[in-house]
């Protein structure tokens, strides 16, 4: 598979066309998707038209754009008008949404070619695309794991080489988890950076769209088009996108690098060994070390699940049967929803749902979503004490490498504990992304992580390329 | 903080949020929620009687837009997507009861 760097400067140079790409991508999707459950809605015709538009700007002297042919997969909890749009639930079977997301809008300007629609966890709302009304995604590494989740099938998608790029949500971590369970790029924006109108709301606070991509620059590359002001997302940060491909080669001579005890303890040792050698890769490079112990940290996971699902049980409210979706029919309308709501969340879904309405409720509120907030508050007060100090951070993205399907369904809290170096990231609201970095058990890859500040992809993208580089991927 | 979740909480909390659970679902989720609650313990032992809460990172402040008309989704395309609509709006079953 090419990258996509390498596409749009093929396509613009003539050499081949986003026809032609998109034909090779649709192969790929053919060969292994009925095996690997990726894509849950392949939209050809829409594909093909989007193709033929940028060939044709192309053939008369346009430049095609920043993203010229560049098939690309779509999770599904993003809205893409008249395409069916599921969030991998039976509550919005057959819904075909009547708009069009920010980002879907900004690629197609830019001349990426949307292929298709990605399995996800219901919702979002799981690490291992195991919760998908539709069937797990399969890790294309190795079929017998899980691809990590919940935006599983856009890793997938794109570790399986059907397309170079895709489209992730990350909410407490469900971008940088599969990006490292599937050896990935997958940056978790700052939040506000990148629209989150028309992006289906799982926890409103924490939700932010994010790319996949094999290479550093190509995420750069997809991020730098999705990124920038939407007066449509009241969150949306007011300056356009930053410049970040120019960046990429910037190197991390000079940054100080903190290495936090938190985002590495409990970590099965092969990925505490690949941080630890990325680590001397980035003090090689220049960077100057320094061990921090943040111990706000370890309440993220406490904190987390108790925010994530009051805002769930909020935003999850719409799903009555009365406007979208499914409705199963009773005497009355009180009925209509509840049986609507009882047949069509899955499990994950209800257990959110009702842990988010327990939290939010009369005589709980203040020991459980109030203390929760308060926590978060510690949490971004520790970041910006550890931010005076420090120019990044570096930890693990994931406590292990991509695991076996039913190895954690049946306990809930151990799959939420595979989401503990990632979720601090989104309490705050900063940026985090995840670089593959060597392998681990059973030749998995291992995926590192590098935390920033507010707006600091810039930086974390070039200390990703070091790492790209140190791990034989010029 | 308490986390010896009751059965009869999680009865009255899925009653809230419009889900019917059955018996044994009843006894998984009391299991289950109680599991997540404990954990959310560690946060009971910390003093935060002064600390601030937080609902949103970045501290929101009211966005207004220029108040300019602009078009507006498709009422035809988006009712067709709804499970049932007459006369220009939704449909749904049945909101009151018979007249005494």
């Amino acid at each position: 598979m090419k990258s996509a760097f390498q596409i749009v400067d093929e396509v613009r140079r003539g050499a081949t066309t986003a026809a032609a790409e998109l034909a090779t991508c649709l192969d790929a999707v053919r060969a292994r998707n009925e095996e690997l459950n990726v894509f849950l809605y392949v939209d050809e015709e829409g594909a093909a038209a989007a193709a033929s538009r940028v060939d044709g700007i192309l053939a008369s002297g346009g430049d095609g754009g920043a993203l010229a042919g560049v098939p690309i997969a779509i999770k599904d909890n993003m809205c893409q008008r008249g395409i069916p749009t599921t969030c991998s639930s039976k509550i919005l079977e057959g819904w075909r949404p009547p708009y069009n997301a920010t980002v879907l809008d900004r690629l197609l300007a830019a001349g990426a070619v949307p292929v298709g629609k990605t399995n996800l966890d219901e919702f979002a709302m799981g690490s291992s695309t195991e919760n998908s009304a539709f069937g797990p995604t399969r890790n294309p590494l190795d079929p017998s794991r899980v691809p990590g989740g919940s935006s599983g099938g856009s890793a997938a998608a794109v570790a399986a080489g059907m397309t170079p790029l895709a489209l992730g949500s990350d909410t407490g971590g469900s971008i940088r988890q599969p990006a490292a369970l599937c050896g990935l790029v997958g940056v978790k924006p700052t939040y506000g950076l990148v629209s989150r109108y028309g992006l289906i709301a799982f926890a409103s606070s924490l939700d932010q769209i994010g790319p996949f991509a094999k290479t550093v620059r190509d995420a750069a590359m997809l991020l730098e088009v999705i990124a920038g002001h939407d007066p449509m997302d009241s969150t949306s940060l007011p300056e356009q996108s930053p410049s970040l491909v120019a960046h990429v080669g910037d190197g991390v001579a000079g940054k100080r690098v903190g290495v936090v005890r938190e985002l590495i303890e409990g970590a099965d040792q092969d990925v505490v060994d690949a941080v630890d050698r990325a680590t001397r890769v980035l003090a090689d490079a220049g960077a100057t070390l320094v061990e921090l112990s943040i111990p706000e940290l370890r309440l993220g996971l406490s904190a987390y699940y108790l925010i994530a699902p009051a805002e769930a049980s909020s935003n999850l409210a719409r799903y009555d049967g009365v406007r979208f979706g499914l409705r199963v029919n009773a005497e009355d309308v009180s009925a209509m929803n509840e049986a609507t709501r009882t047949a069509g969340f899955g499990a994950e879904v209800k257990r959110r749902i009702m842990l988010g309405t327990y939290a939010l409720s009369a005589g709980y509120y203040d020991a459980y979503y109030g203390q929760a907030l308060k926590v978060r508050t510690q949490m971004i007060d520790a970041f910006r004490r550890a931010y005076r100090e420090v120019d990044l951070l570096i930890g693990a993205t994931a406590p292990s490498v991509a695991f076996e399907f039913g190895s954690k369904t049946s306990n809930p809290m151990s799959m939420y504990l595979s989401d503990v170096f990632t979720i601090p990231t989104n309490l705050a609201g900063e940026a985090a992304l995840s670089v593959p970095f060597g392998t681990g058990e059973a030749g998995l890859p291992v995926g590192v992580q590098l935390l920033g500040p507010g707006r600091s992809e810039g930086l974390l993208l070039a200390g990703a390329r070091v790492l790209e580089i140190a791990d034989g991927r010029p | 903080m308490s986390s010896s979740l009751r059965r009869e909480d999680v009865a009255k909390v899925a009653q809230l949020a419009r889900l019917s659970l059955s018996d044994d679902e009843l006894d998984k989720f009391t299991e289950q929620l109680g599991q997540v609650l404990e954990h959310a313990n560690d946060m009971g032992t910390l003093n935060l009687e002064n600390v601030v809460a937080t609902a949103h990172p970045f501290g929101l402040i009211n966005v207004v837009r220029d108040d300019v008309v602009r078009p507006s989704l498709d009422r035809s395309e988006v009712l067709a997507m709804a499970p049932d609509a007459r006369d220009g709006r939704f449909a749904v079953p049945r909101i009151m009861g018979e007249a005494p």
